[in-house]
């Protein structure tokens, strides 16, 4: 065990993981993370806490998981390159491991020109390999980046992103061994729609033997309506939505095209689970937390397991 | 070459408004090559504003003059007799940002920025310039196939493309190529993509600005 942390745990004792996503608010609003918290308890294994996601000022991600910490839950800390340098991060980790956090994240993070505050400064010191391999010399030799000797280790369980979907694709994989190497314990990828990419390029991950030295979790993010999917589609960066589900939206009655959507997100589910490699789904229903115990109930991944 | 564009015409005759007589000096470096502040430029933009203040019924006495280089004393000390009791309220320099900081500094008169200093760069085609370097201060392009990944990645990244990169563009703006996808091409064409499999190590910025204002003192060209 290298940080003991549930997730962990869910990984080592042999079981498919999942883990939710919790959206900070933007405002100091302690009841809506309680209210997200409710739908997240007991149905996932750890829950994600975004860093400023989409470069829009959130409650910090720290004393976000510092407040699941205190309402029994296990988050991980989501931490990206564009907002702090080397020393932010580095003081971050050693304080959030303080609180009680033991799962890391390690993001770039998105553009802060995409933001509610595209006139700032980034910071970009380092990339999130790089900070992958900050948390590792921290858990691991027990020194800062300076080589200075830590009082008090943070043994955290170190996770990285993977996007099948960005482009050169012929690079994705050689990233995710990168990160892997860097000292990614595990993996959460981008929202996967595009099915027949995704088995490829967890096909040449197996065949170099990747999913062997991680545990890699398919994103699965629910499209609530036809209109979301189109936005998908069209405006997020490095996404592929194939028409498929787009039309299979379009097909049924405005009303139900939340239940559709659900159908398709517990499909997606059942056949990331048959891909090779794949050990478990980071499940990222985006304002949509509510929705979460159904569809992990009909994919049949409930009762969560219990480890010690 | 240093790449710098004109203020907008508007920003320029508030600066001036309070202004009867001023001094336009034009660079014949670096913004004479990128058609921001050469002789030609000079002409412009002193014209433009006579006729705007001329049009205010408020006129400016321009007058024009064009440097070798402002980024040296040597030709900075040219301006002394024009500014020697001539009754200029101020100069400005269409320079980049380095000239009227050097005038300022030989001058006791207010001096006045033309251009926006933009960015270290090159001509792309005739009128478009790009951003090439950011003078980190160590030079690491010949890891990345001879393509910088800090001035000409968004997020400066150096171990492959972000998960925003698609179809050859930066998730920041489809106008921005993405220099990861380029230097991927780049190293598979010179058959060293193994190149790229390790993991790169931090940078250390120290001599980029981040370590301070920089100086480079050369003892063998001191006089």
């Amino acid at each position: 065990m290298k940080a003991g942390s549930n997730l962990e745990k869910v990984f080592t004792q042999g079981h498919f993981a999942v883990t939710g996503e919790l959206g900070p608010p933007r405002g100091a609003s302690v009841e809506v993370i309680e209210k997200k918290a409710g739908y997240l308890r007991g149905v996932v294994d750890s829950i994600n806490v975004t860093d400023n996601q989409t470069s829009v000022v959130r409650m910090s991600s720290v004393a976000v998981c510092k407040l699941l910490v205190d309402m029994g839950l296990e988050p991980n800390l989501q931490m990206v390159c564009r907002d702090r340098n080397r020393i932010a991060m580095q003081s971050d980790l050693l304080g959030a491991y303080a609180l009680g956090i033991r799962n890391v994240l390690c993001l770039s993070g998105d553009h802060n020109r995409f933001g509610d505050h595209p006139q700032s400064k980034n910071v970009f010191d380092v990339d999130s390999m790089q900070l992958i391999s900050i948390v590792k010399k921290l858990r691991d030799e027990g020194k800062m980046l300076s080589g200075q000797e830590l009082e008090g280790v943070p043994k955290f369980f170190i996770g990285a992103a993977a996007n099948p979907f960005g482009d050169p694709f012929e690079f994705r994989v050689t990233r995710l061994a990168k990160k892997i190497d860097a000292g990614a314990d595990f993996i959460q990828t981008q929202c996967i729609y595009n099915m027949e990419k995704f088995r490829k390029y967890m096909h040449i991950a197996h065949e170099e033997g990747l999913t062997e030295k991680c545990y890699i979790m398919a994103g699965i993010t629910p499209l609530k309506s036809v209109g979301m999917a189109r936005y998908m589609a069209n405006f997020v960066p490095g996404l592929d939505v194939p028409d498929y589900y787009i039309n299979r939206l379009k097909g049924v009655d405005k009303k139900k095209q939340a239940d559709e959507g659900i159908k398709i997100a517990v499909e997606q589910i059942q056949e990331v689970r048959e891909i090779p490699g794949v050990k478990g789904i980071h499940l990222m229903a985006i304002e949509w937390e509510h929705k979460v115990p159904e569809i992990l109930q009909a994919a049949g991944l409930l009762p969560r397991p219990s480890v010690n | 070459m240093v790449v710098a564009e004109r203020k907008p015409i508007e920003e320029i005759l508030a600066m001036v408004a309070d202004f009867k007589k001023v001094l336009l000096v034009g660079c014949k470096g670096c913004v004479t090559v990128c058609c921001a502040g050469g002789t030609k430029e000079v002409g412009i933009l002193g014209s433009a504003l006579r006729i705007a203040r001329k049009k205010q019924g408020n006129p400016l006495e321009v007058v024009e003059h064009t440097l070798e280089r402002q980024c040296d004393p040597e030709y900075v000390d040219q301006l002394a007799p024009m500014l020697a009791g001539n009754g200029f309220d101020a100069v400005l320099s269409m320079a980049c940002s380095v000239g009227p900081q050097f005038i300022a500094k030989k001058y006791t008169i207010p001096v006045y920025p033309m251009l926006n200093t933009t960015f270290i760069g090159g001509a792309l085609e005739h009128g478009v310039w790009a951003e090439f370097c950011q003078s980190c201060g160590n030079c690491i392009i010949h890891n990345f196939g001879g393509l910088c990944p800090i001035a000409r990645c968004s997020k400066s990244l150096m171990n492959g493309p972000c998960g925003g990169s698609a179809n050859k563009k930066c998730e920041v703006s489809p106008e921005i190529d993405c220099i990861w996808h380029l230097i991927y091409d780049r190293m598979v064409e010179l058959g060293q993509l193994e190149k790229l499999r390790p993991v790169f190590p931090i940078k250390d910025w120290s001599t980029s600005r981040d370590g301070g204002p920089r100086k480079i003192v050369r003892e063998d060209l001191k006089l």
